[in-house]
């Protein structure tokens, strides 16, 4: 097992957090991981990324030029990244925000509004889980209840976080299946 | 203990305290910010001292001072600040003091930018200060081994009465990897320091100093030293990956660059192309004998180093090799970092195969230099 995901979007979004989330998911998995920020200057009110390396081998580089996975909360993120993404990849943008589909047509697409989906929720604070969800939906790079787990720790001061974020979360889990199953038809 | 995951900068800063290290004094700067965060918090639960110093200049005279009496202490920065320091290092060498610096490097020259760079190589393990002293150089490539080596920084330290550097850069310093901290040293248990200024009730005063106004004394103290450094030369270490059997070509790269050149290993490896990798993980004193000895063993046609600067590490392998075989040169600089694919692409121009199927468009605007063939 080998992918490297990058996680985009703009600073307030968290795409940062759900990088970490599923970097731990790997760790408890057994699995190598690193999680790399963009720690640039575009980081202030600008766009923002991570890539996290799964693996279960010792890993080299922790950037990646040709992702395995995309997830896009907002426009710039997919136009800066969709080219990157290897064919037979996974690309999850948040639709809410991003006003385009991915012109690609060798990879597998995950188009949610997870910006509308968080605030039905009750917090757009949520889009980011909303995202991860439809992730772990669309590929097996980690499992549900491990990732549950770890939000669970994670805010384990505020138990109406830990409530809001994992029905985010599952409500972007079953896109991401629904569009995995598709692909199975 | 079981692994956790750490952002570089805070591993640093736990294995400092691991170590035994209960003093820090620091001024912060981008992208090692999180070494001095850390340690602000953590440092007053185990009794130590966290000072913010009111620039780089007082929190490298502070650590002069503290080393002098006694204590394990260290500093970190990154480029611009290190070379503030420049002058106490040379200093705390020439009194022969104990202190670990941590520079997680970043572009310049001048302030440059705050992304990766390894263009302090020379500043680093050729002196950086004035005067001949040296220092050991540790380049950790993982985050596992930034905590691991900032641990031996100390002890290092301590065992030749002399700086020595934890050289990464802001990769090493911004990710995070699973770290686990394998000892944990109690201040209380470390060795005397019977030079170190303690106040000298009941004994001869101890003197810390590096002036040595008398020709004949300075003279005979710098022969000294470099006895000193000679000695440090045991403490070499390096790791080799993919180098059983023969190689056309053997890149040589240090901390970060080194994990991106085993990316771009494994992927060539699926082109049916075998590529080594030596790996210094100190760069002062440097393991020649051992690069040399894995040149020969794998017959390398080209050794290619790879950094991230315009080429300084480059400068020592070549005085390494000396001519025995062609040294290549492959840099990004500013920031931009080497990707796997650019090595593979370097790697196939030399063995004379056209680009693969990965190779980047904008190679040629890359900075490629092949000088010095056949030396």
């Amino acid at each position: 097992m080998y992918s490297e995901i990058i996680m985009a979007g703009f600073g307030g979004q968290g795409v940062l957090l759900i990088g970490k989330l599923l970097a731990y998911a790997g760790l408890e998995a057994g699995r190598e991981v690193t999680w790399m920020p963009a720690y640039g200057p575009e980081m202030r009110g600008g766009t923002c990324n991570c890539t996290v390396v799964l693996s279960d081998r010792k890993i080299g580089s922790p950037i990646s030029k040709r992702p395995h996975a995309l997830v896009a909360l907002n426009l710039p993120s997919l136009d800066k990244f969709e080219d990157a993404v290897r064919p037979g990849g996974v690309i999850v943008i948040n639709t809410s925000l991003v006003t385009r589909m991915p012109g690609r047509t060798d990879v597998k697409v995950v188009a949610l509004p997870a910006s509308a989906i968080a605030t039905e929720l009750g917090t757009a604070k949520a889009t980011n889980m909303v995202a991860l969800g439809a992730l772990l939906g669309a590929t097996d790079l980690a499992n549900m209840d491990q990732v549950k787990g770890i939000i669970a720790k994670t805010f384990a001061a505020k138990p109406k976080v830990v409530a809001s974020n994992e029905a985010a979360l599952a409500r972007g889990f079953e896109a991401g299946k629904s569009v995995t199953a598709k692909a199975n038809n | 203990m079981a692994k956790k995951l750490m952002k570089g900068c805070e591993a640093i800063g736990e294995a400092a305290i691991k170590a035994g290290a209960r003093l820090f004094f620091g001024y912060p700067i981008t992208p090692q910010n999180e070494i001095p965060e850390y340690l602000s918090a953590r440092l007053p639960q185990v009794g130590g001292t966290f000072v913010q110093a009111e620039s780089e200049v007082a929190a490298s005279n502070m650590i002069y001072g503290a080393a002098g009496a006694g204590c394990r202490v260290f500093t970190s920065s990154s480029s611009p600040g290190i070379s503030l320091m420049q002058e106490a290092v040379s200093y705390i060498a020439g009194a022969e003091l104990p202190v670990v610096i941590i520079n997680i490097m970043r572009g310049g020259p001048g302030l440059g930018s705050i992304l990766p760079s390894q263009s302090d190589y020379m500043q680093a393990v050729k002196g950086g200060g004035h005067g001949d002293y040296r220092c050991i150089v540790l380049a950790p490539s993982t985050v596992q081994e930034a905590a691991d080596l900032t641990q031996l920084a100390f002890d290092l330290a301590d065992k030749y009465r002399n700086p020595v550097y934890v050289l990464g850069d802001g990769l090493i310093g911004q990710m995070m990897e699973p770290v686990e901290f394998k000892t944990e040293v109690d201040p209380k248990s470390l060795p005397d320091k019977p030079w170190a200024t303690t106040g000298c009730k009941g004994r001869k005063r101890n003197i810390v100093n590096s002036l040595y106004l008398d020709p004949e004394s300075l003279e005979a103290h710098n022969w000294a030293l470099q006895e000193k450094f000679a000695r440090m030369a045991c403490e070499v270490r390096h790791e080799t990956y993919n180098v059983q059997g023969h190689r056309d070509v053997l890149i040589v790269a240090y901390g970060s660059v080194a994990r991106i050149a085993r990316t771009a290993i494994d992927e060539l490896r699926d082109q049916g192309i075998e590529v080594g990798l030596f790996r210094p993980e100190t760069l002062w004193p440097y393991p020649d004998k051992a690069l040399l000895d894995t040149v020969a063993q794998t017959g390398a046609k080209h050794v290619l180093v790879t950094e991230l600067s315009c080429g300084q590490m480059v400068e020592d392998v070549r005085a390494i090799v000396a001519g025995r075989v062609p040294v290549e040169f492959y840099g990004r600089v500013g920031g931009m970092i080497v990707a796997p694919e650019e090595l593979m692409a370097v790697t196939r121009r030399l063995m004379g195969l056209p680009p693969g199927p990965d190779a980047p468009v904008d190679m040629p605007k890359m900075q490629i230099s092949f000088p010095l063939r056949g030396l």
